[in-house]
């Protein structure tokens, strides 16, 4: 089951440069678990302290953001993409 | 005609009012005062259209921008929000670039504005939408556009060094001690410090900028993991206050409850850490702004994945 993560360009440098990685996974939060061991430093910026996605971390799987889905719980299917996706700075 | 009938919607711009804070502040000596300057009272409501103002004005005087030209640049869509405003007033057609997850508030108002808005991958966040102007820039063949280039355009600190900045030397009465505000273009902070300087030599400049390149503090900059606008100048603050999300979004709620202001991210952002500079002062007169309104801020439910498509929302 894989699914392909879309990095975005402010976390890249933690992701060895790439714009994408591939997890295999069948939840957004298996995706962040397998994440964590691959790349700690980018799953990092996306957990809080007790290992929750921080507030203003906005993902979605496929075109819909996972906060009008099943959030953490939402499933994946092999071939969806899951998209980083950053908050919009200056001007 | 009375004082209050203006000719146009661009004289509508500026002389924001600032209000004290009272209970964000509590704790504080009495003689610490805390303002917010309420951008959010700018005709597109938002600080933006001081900036977008001036460097349309001066585009129109000096005959870079005209009826015939088509305004383009990127934006996080407040200054969008601005341009569209006024090019509509004036008869001249806008084309704005902003990565495709702004918020669907700001897509309205654009559109409502008449303007075109050519989307970009919301991966690339605000950089992507810089670069894709560029190359639509020079992909044409027209010569039609108009670039003003908010992030490097003197216009943009000189809008704040003409008025924002005199602003706040006139309704403290000169007693500022301290500027407050976050880093996005660089326009407000550069600008106006350059007033305060001077006008109240005293008073220190101070930038804040998010503590972390992924960070949700809409509107702000961090320059390090970002394309440096060009009219910044590290020079020109003299501090830096490197604010988290969560602290700038708990600032913001609590404004909305203690204060009555419900303003944007940055808003948020700026106002803790006016109170981080108030901490320690036994007196002092600190400014800091309130770039927007928070009605404007809603995530989108989709994601739009197409880069350069041109669309009408």
């Amino acid at each position: 089951m894989a699914i392909t993560i879309r990095i975005p360009t402010a976390l890249r440098k933690l992701a060895g440069g790439l714009d994408k990685v591939s997890a295999e996974a069948g939840t957004v939060r298996e995706v962040i678990a397998a994440l964590g061991l691959s790349h700690p430093a980018l799953a990092a910026q996306l957990l809080d302290e007790a290992g929750n996605l921080r507030s203003f971390v906005n993902l979605y799987a496929n075109e819909d953001s996972i906060k009008e889905l099943n959030g953490l719980d939402t499933v994946l299917k092999s071939g969806d993409d899951l998209s980083i996706v950053p908050a919009i700075a200056g001007g | 005609m009375s004082e209050q009938v203006s000719a146009s919607v661009l004289d509508l711009v500026g002389n924001t009012p600032m209000v004290r804070l009272r209970g964000v502040t509590a704790g504080l000596p009495e003689r610490v005062e805390v303002y917010a300057k309420l951008e959010y009272f700018n005709p597109g409501g938002s600080v933006k259209d001081r900036a977008a103002r001036q460097m349309i004005v001066e585009a129109l005087a000096d005959g870079r921008l005209s009826t015939d030209k088509v305004l383009i640049d990127s934006t996080s869509g407040n200054t969008g929000v601005a341009y569209a405003m006024f090019c509509a007033a004036l008869g001249i057609e806008a084309h704005l670039v902003m990565p495709s997850n702004v918020s669907q508030p700001r897509k309205e108002l654009i559109a409502a504005y008449g303007a075109k808005i050519i989307f970009s991958d919301p991966l690339e966040g605000s950089d992507g939408a810089i670069e894709l102007a560029h190359q639509v820039l020079a992909d044409d063949r027209t010569g039609r556009y108009f670039y003003p280039d908010q992030y490097s355009n003197p216009a943009n600190p000189r809008a704040h060094e003409l008025t924002t900045g005199p602003e706040i030397v006139r309704d403290t009465d000169g007693r500022v001690t301290h500027f407050v505000a976050g880093l996005g273009t660089t326009g407000t902070v550069m600008g106006t410090g350059r007033a305060l300087r001077r006008l109240a030599p005293a008073a220190r400049i101070v930038a804040v900028q998010p503590d972390a390149a992924f960070h949700g503090l809409e509107g702000l900059k961090h320059l390090e993991s970002s394309i440096v606008p060009a009219i910044y100048e590290a020079s020109g603050h003299d501090q830096t206050i490197w604010m988290g999300t969560e602290a700038g979004w708990a600032m913001r709620e609590r404004l909305g409850r203690e204060e009555g202001l419900v303003v944007g991210h940055s808003s948020g952002a700026s106002v803790e850490a006016a109170l981080r500079v108030a901490q320690g002062l036994t007196e002092g007169v600190i400014v800091c702004i309130c770039c927007d309104h928070g009605d404007r801020y809603f995530d989108p439910r989709k994601l739009q994945r197409g880069t350069s498509a041109v669309a009408h929302v």
